[in-house]
């Protein structure tokens, strides 16, 4: 507690005037009364309380102004503008290196020569003291103590830095150096540069700086150091003092409570819900209540009005702050409240009648104490390590920790847009919309249902005292817990708004969370940067294109493949078998590349060919609404590798989510992983069900060509052989070239099969296609992308066992017509004879290798032969522990892909294989791949442990965001 | 790629004057290297009867794809067409014309040392290619070789015989057949064969202009498609030009995506009004919606969704626009705007009026806060419907301008456009064309949730039973007097339902369009 920071404390000023130093119990942000934006407007009595516009209310704050007679400690708060008045030679610059760090100051004469090359150049005044506020700016703004070094003597220079202060919602302080005349022009003299100085111009300084004295305080300085001649300059020390609102210090466990409104009743009961035992006086009235463990309970403020007992739940509240227990910040009906007790003419209204009338039972002595308690409060509290805020009505970042009267104003009234709603009360700002701080923010003051996160920003008013609940927020569990009122004490004016403000639906995020040059900070890598031209493409496919964010939690990250098998090229290999030849991708580079980085166990995936997709499946659509917050009829997404729908019709993504719904309900998934939505990494085939654009423009185009060309090309070549010419090589070649486009037409038509309508009829929509999940990347709470795969398959097909099951008498595939689904000897059968129900999952076929073991890896290449002799695309080769860091820390790739010889024809062309074309596109480049795919993994993660932390969306889009714009770095297509 | 060329004789004019013709001995095949591989000549069949030259040309595609690489990070300059996968070896290209250049330079020419009367006679010609690119399908291969006397045969190459649905491809099995001079038939099929083509391709030859000139002298001054050979033979340089300085960063995105890089990077409209071919709708839209500024008192105008900057240049020229912000999603867009508009040659009391930014309406953008006006001209219907209430609140919620100017296409009117099929939307992009009732649902049920009064306005010719073909709605904040003269036309618009007090704006549209 700072409780004894607030003892007052009594001063003389200059001038031998006993000064008060009544602003320092609580009214620390209300440094200067005066000030047109803290003054009370003239009708402010006649307009409701609820309307924040400036007001920030308490005690005539009168700075202090001390003058040092002796060896003193000038006090000076750890955030300030302190500025030095002095004239030219009175010691500001030696004052100033003395107690302050060299990049704390900012000297006018070192502006000056950075704008002039001379430091004592005086008609370059004007942009040195540009560029001297500019710094000055750019300090405050980052939460640094500044102090000014300038001579400061004339008011207008004055003004300018009290206002800089202000605008960064900073204390100035002044500290005068008042040095004779004659010392000050032998300072001057014995300067080289400055030794022609006139001695008018210190006499000037001196007039200026003697008138200035009195008016210091008038003019916004909250504290006034005066230091009178050298002995009392050489002997001063300052000592840098915490801000009242900076309670970073106290790290809890906290229990915030939300606006109380004199429910005493409803409080007493939510203590005990949170474990606090209460302590009453003797006529029964609890004034204290403890927590065993120690908990701080955290009072939002409105604890009095319109409620049935204002002074009981003051008297506990204040028995709490008391003893310690508690903290409490100022709402804006304690703000009218103190301001009715110290005699101001205020309106009776918005419940302030009730709390009068009550207060009349209570004695004198108790109305003081609730005057006084009320005076002392602080705006807003910082605590925790700076991870948490507390004020009544919310708070921008820009405003933590700071201090001033709008600050004050913002935390008890929020902020209006100036306009007014239907029922007459002023719209208030969606100001947690655009909060992007770290810390959280707990606040009150605008009744809602319920309490939501929005932003890392939180409001626990849920209406008790017009019949809702009152609410609290155990810190740092973040957990809620409430009580419901015992009545409708207080009939509202308006209905309440049905989400905080600002959590309403459809509200996008913002473009400073995604545009520009980025650095996102990652879990798993550190910080990550994106460039300027990758996020403007990605933010023309995201807006242009994607699904809604709030679906949008992931996006997967690029592969990298094998490193390129040199076998053939009498090069080493790191598996050494002559049977590599003819290969580009090979396994044993994956295995070996595996046992380098010292992973013992991998897994080898088989590689679908189909296309990646990713389907964030929810239980109903209520848990779509509630925990991602999209509109009705939607129950999920299934998206691609940039984050489009994968069906334009909306009635086609929800039947397969129906699917893989039913099968995780059959499967026992929602209970076993304890949630009501499941993010499944897939892949979706046919191959042609979403590339048939590119099939036809290039892949069946090619086949096209080629199938056409060569009968014509072969027949001329051998009449022309007939004839006697010679063209036997040519004649070879040609016939070589026939083949191997035959051979890659082969290649893609095995990833390219009719579904649905276009099969024959009586078969369902889904018929054909095939879903082939192979990683549960999160659930509720949780990101599971560190689950051995070995586990994560196994749930998978207990997914598809599920499925199964549901259609138990499947068989044999009706169709053995051309373009029909090849049926697999290993995977199960797909189709239901007569036309029923096609599965719709895929199983996903692996073999765990281990890398360190000859006969494994043999086992491993073996089996990859056989998987891509029979068409498929080829294998993933992944850490069995998923999540691996190599013994330096390095994140490992995730995984390797090592694609068949024939698939390969489909990247690398028709031709590929022959030796003279395989030699040079051996020459590849794997860097910046390798590169992307960590980046990109590491981004992934990060956005997965976002979303099960429960962060604000816009953390989560962040980080899928720049997975979208890494994916359009230049790097070599076919890797 | 491969094509023959085949002439017919007697024993007096033996058809294998052809040799002669092209320079290449009968009985031997030749080979000649060219700049994307070796071109070989030979014969199938040669005798007085008939004679048939054979051009195969054998591209080497890994040396294609490498010739373009080795410039940033990946190598590729162009991953689209760094494609291994590429129909270059097989479909008779540019590169093909290329080897005819190479190998038939004489031919071309008509020069012939030792038979020097040869070339000038015209002979019976039969030429067969077997997979000819032809963008414009058979029947732009017809109009272009027919007026040339040829009798055409073009026939469809199918996709994929396993997946008949699949279609036909792009390439056709060419033959002519008629009496032509051979340097003539080859100069034909030099220009011919790239247009049919019309590939992006990464060949550029400085001097384009003089060697269509000189290919096409005698065929291409009368040749009624003159316009569609220069403008497609001499635009793949300017496709070139423009697509080097252009950002990949869509392509890749696309590719990573198995999409076609023209179905993401699709922004920009080649189609679209221009200054020099005024769309009449367009012209309309535009005096229409400067028409609703104006009656705002509009200074300060966002053209959200800005494009190439039609709308941005109109509001230029009128100083009541103190301040223009063009905002569109797409670089490619900005890029062909600035462009547009000059603002790099624009006076500094110009340019200082207008701003081009990327910005997005999925996003909020507190730059696009405090203005006068905003106008979403065509824009809506290219937003996703789910995405719609994102850019209702980015606009209405967020930026809060004090007048909003919608238009979009009423789907009603599409049944007057002759060319447009039943059912089909006015654009490949636009994800929902709306009815006049759908859209001023829409619109009413946004200005009720922000604050905005709405009054509509038909765009060009008004069909009594159809409506219009661009409706316009304007909203208005509510409670603002910042244009308090007109706001009492502006009461009595928002009474009458037609929405036909359209401000004047508009009322000259109608004119124009009668």
């Amino acid at each position: 507690m700072t409780d004894d920071d607030r003892t007052g404390h009594e001063h003389q000023n200059g001038h031998g005037q006993e000064h008060e130093y009544e602003d320092r119990n609580g009214h620390e942000d209300n440094h200067h009364i005066k000030d047109g934006n803290v003054k009370q407007p003239p009708d402010e009595g006649r307009r409701n309380d609820q309307q924040g516009s400036g007001r920030a209310q308490g005690g005539e704050a009168r700075p202090q102004v001390r003058s040092e007679r002796a060896a003193r400690t000038l006090a000076v708060p750890d955030l300030s503008l302190v500025v030095l008045i002095g004239a030219t030679g009175s010691g500001k610059s030696t004052f100033a290196a003395r107690h302050f760090r060299p990049t704390e100051v900012l000297s006018s004469d070192f502006c000056r020569g950075l704008v002039s090359d001379d430091e004592n150049d005086q008609s370059a005044s004007s942009d040195a003291f540009d560029v001297l506020h500019y710094i000055a700016g750019k300090r405050l703004a980052a939460g640094r103590l500044t102090v000014i070094d300038a001579t400061n003597v004339q008011s207008e220079a004055r003004a300018q830095l009290v206002r800089l202060a202000r605008e960064h919602d900073v204390l100035p302080v002044a500290i005068v150096l008042d040095v004779p005349e004659q010392i000050c022009a032998a300072r001057n003299a014995a300067r080289a540069d400055r030794a022609g100085l006139p001695r008018r111009v210190i006499q000037r300084h001196q007039r200026e700086l003697r008138r200035s004295l009195r008016h210091l305080e008038r003019e916004g300085f909250r504290k006034v150091h005066l230091l009178r001649g050298p002995e009392e300059i050489d002997a001063a020390e300052i000592v840098t003092e915490r801000r009242f609102n900076d309670l970073r210090h106290l790290t809890g466990p906290f229990d915030i409570i939300g606006d109380i409104h004199g429910c005493r009743s409803e409080l007493e009961t939510l203590l005990g819900r949170l474990g606090y035992a209460l302590e009453r006086d003797a006529l029964g009235r609890p004034v204290d209540a403890v927590h065993p463990q120690g908990r701080t309970a955290v009072f939002v403020g409105d604890l009095v009005d319109r409620g049935p007992d204002s002074p009981g739940v003051l008297r506990l509240v204040m028995g709490m702050v008391k003893a310690g227990h508690a903290l409490c910040v100022p709402g804006n009906h304690e703000n009218k409240l103190g301001r009715y007790l110290k005699g101001r003419n205020v309106q009776h209204t918005h419940g302030l009648a009730e709390t009068i009338e009550q207060l009349e039972t209570e004695d004198d002595a108790f109305r003081a104490e609730v005057a006084a308690f009320l005076h002392g409060l602080v705006s807003h509290y910082v605590l925790d390590g700076g991870g948490l805020v507390v004020c009544h009505a919310g708070l921008p970042e820009k405003y933590h920790g700071r201090t001033s009267g709008r600050v004050r104003s913002f935390a008890l009234y929020g902020d209006t847009t100036g306009e007014t709603d239907e029922f007459g009360l002023p719209v208030r700002y969606p100001w947690a919309e655009e909060y992007r701080g770290r810390a959280a923010v707990v606040y009150g003051h605008t009744p809602t249902p319920r309490a939501n996160w929005l932003n890392n920003t939180i409001c626990l008013d849920t209406g008790c005292v017009f019949g809702g609940t009152m609410t609290a927020l155990r810190w740092p569990e973040r957990e809620l817990v409430d009580v419901p009122a015992e009545k409708v004490w207080y009939e509202p004016a308006k209905p309440l708004a049905a989400t905080a403000p600002g959590g309403a639906d459809g509200r996008p995020l913002d473009l400073g969370d995604v545009a520009g040059r980025r650095i996102v900070e990652t879990r798993h890598m550190g910080r990550l940067a994106v460039r300027e031209e990758n996020a403007a493409a990605a933010l023309e496919v995201m807006s242009r294109f994607a699904i809604d964010p709030r679906l949008l939690p992931y996006l997967p990250p690029t592969m990298a493949p094998c490193a390129t098998s040199r076998a053939g090229t009498g090069g080493e290999t790191a598996g050494g078998a002559a049977d590599e030849e003819g290969f580009l991708e090979h396994p044993a580079e994956a295995f070996a590349a595996y046992r380098a980085d010292g992973v013992r166990e991998v897994v080898c995936e088989e590689k679908h060919m189909g296309s990646r997709a990713v389907v964030l499946v929810c239980r109903d659509e209520s848990v779509a609404r509630e925990r991602f917050g999209v509109p009705g009829g939607v129950s999920g997404a299934l998206y691609t590798r940039t984050g489009r729908p994968f069906f334009d019709d909306p009635a086609t993504t929800e039947r397969i989510l129906h699917r893989v719904r039913e099968s995780a309900e059959r499967a026992g998934l929602w209970a076993e992983l304890e949630t009501d939505w499941l993010l499944l990494d897939a892949e979706l085939m046919p191959w042609s069900l979403k590339a048939t654009g590119l099939l036809r423009r290039q892949y069946a185009a090619v086949g096209a060509a080629s199938g056409a060309v060569f009968p014509g090309a072969l027949g001329a070549l051998e009449a022309a052989a007939a004839r006697g010419v010679e063209v036997t090589q040519l004649l070879g070649r040609q016939r070589e070239r026939a083949s191997d486009a035959a051979a890659f037409t082969e290649a893609y038509r095995r990833y390219c099969w009719r579904v649905g309508a276009e099969r024959p009829a009586g078969t369902d929509q889904l018929a054909g296609i095939r879903l082939a999940p192979f990683q549960i990347l999160a659930v509720q709470g949780r990101s599971l992308a560190g689950l051995p795969h070995t586990e994560q398959l196994a749930m998978i097909d207990r997914l598809i066992a599920a499925e199964a099951e549901a259609a138990p008498e499947s068989g044999a595939g009706p169709e053995a017509e051309a373009g029909a689904e090849p049926q697999d000897a290993l995977s199960a059968p797909a189709a239901v004879p007569g036309g029923g129900r096609t599965r719709l999952l895929a199983p996903t076929r692996r073999l765990v290798v281990d890398t360190e073991d000859e006969a494994s890896i043999a086992a491993g290449i073996a089996w990859w032969l056989d998987l891509t002799g029979e068409g498929g695309e080829g294998m993933v080769v992944k850490p069995l522990h998923a999540l691996v860091r190599g013994k330096d820390g390095r994140l490992i790739q995730p995984g390797i892909k090592c694609r068949g010889r024939e698939y390969l024809r489909i990247i690398y062309g028709p031709e590929y294989t022959r030796p003279e074309n395989l030699r040079r596109l051996r020459v590849r480049h794997l860097g910046h791949k390798r590169s992307l795919a960590l980046r990109e993994y590491a981004l992934g993660l990060e956005a997965l442990d976002r979303l099960a932390d429960g962060e604000p969306l816009w953390r989560v889009h962040e980080a899928v965001f720049a997975v979208l714009a890494l994916e359009s770095e230049p790097v070599d297509p076919r890797l | 790629m491969f094509l023959t060329i085949t002439t017919t004789g007697s024993a007096d004019r033996p058809a294998t004057d052809l040799g002669y013709l092209l320079h290449k001995h009968p009985d031997n095949a030749q080979q000649f290297s060219t700049a994307y591989g070796t071109a070989y000549v030979l014969y199938p069949e040669a005798d007085a009867q008939r004679c048939t030259a054979a051009l195969l040309l054998e591209v080497d595609p890994v040396a294609l794809v490498r010739r373009g690489q080795g410039k940033g990070r990946g190598g590729t300059p162009d991953s689209a067409l760094g494609q291994y996968v590429n129909d270059r070896p097989y479909a008779a290209s540019s590169l093909l014309a290329v080897a005819l250049r190479t190998v038939f330079a004489s031919a071309m020419k008509g020069q012939c040392t030792a038979r020097p009367e040869l070339p000038g006679q015209p002979m019976p010609l039969r030429i067969e290619v077997p997979v000819l690119p032809a963008r414009g399908g058979a029947e732009l291969v017809q109009k272009l070789f027919e007026p040339l006397g040829w009798t055409v045969e073009a026939e469809p190459v199918p996709l994929d015989a396993t997946f008949p649905e699949w279609g036909d491809s792009r390439y056709v099995r060419l033959v002519l057949e008629g009496e032509c001079r051979l340097a003539e038939a080859l100069r034909q099929l030099y220009v011919l064969l790239p247009v049919l083509d019309d590939a992006k391709h990464y060949w550029i030859a400085p001097d384009e202009v003089d060697k269509l000139l000189r290919a096409g002298e005698g065929w291409l001054e009368d040749h009624p498609q003159q316009r569609v050979i220069v403008g497609r033979y001499l635009a793949r340089r300017a496709a070139l030009t423009r697509r080097a300085m252009e950002r990949l960063e869509l392509e890749r995105l696309a590719e990573s995506d198995d999409t076609d890089a023209e179905d993401i990077d699709n922004a920009v409209d080649e189609e679209v009004d221009t200054e020099e071919k005024p769309v009449p709708l367009a012209v309309q839209r535009r005096e229409a919606i400067l028409a609703e500024l104006r009656a705002a008192k509009a200074a300060r105008v966002l053209d959200l969704g800005c494009g190439q900057g039609q709308l941005v240049g109109a509001l230029l020229k009128d100083r009541q626009f103190t301040e223009i912000v063009g905002v569109d999603v797409s670089m490619r867009a900005l890029h062909e705007a600035r462009r547009r508009l000059r603002l790099e040659r624009m006076s500094e009391r110009q340019s200082a009026r207008v701003r081009l930014v990327q910005g997005s309406l999925a996003y909020t953008d507190s730059r696009l806060k405090g203005y006068d006006a905003a106008v979403l001209s065509e824009v809506v219907e290219h937003v996703d419907p789910a995405r719609l209430p994102a850019l209702e609140y980015a606009v209405f919620g967020a930026a809060r301008p004090r007048s909003v100017v919608v238009t979009t296409p009423n789907v009603e009117y599409n049944v007057r456009w002759k060319s447009l099929p039943a059912g089909q939307v006015r654009h490949a992009d636009h994800r929902f064309e709306w009815t006049r009732e759908e859209f001023r649902t829409w619109a009413r049920e946004v200005g009720a949730r922000h604050g905005y009064a709405v009054a509509f306005a038909p765009v060009g010719p008004e069909d009594p039973e159809v409506g219009p073909p661009t409706q316009l709605a304007h909203f208005r904040l509510e409670g603002d007097n910042g244009s308090a003269g007109s706001k009492e036309d502006r009461g009595s618009s928002n009474s009458n339902s037609n929405g036909s007090d359209s401000g004047s704006g508009a009322m000259r549209g109608k004119e124009a369009a009668a």
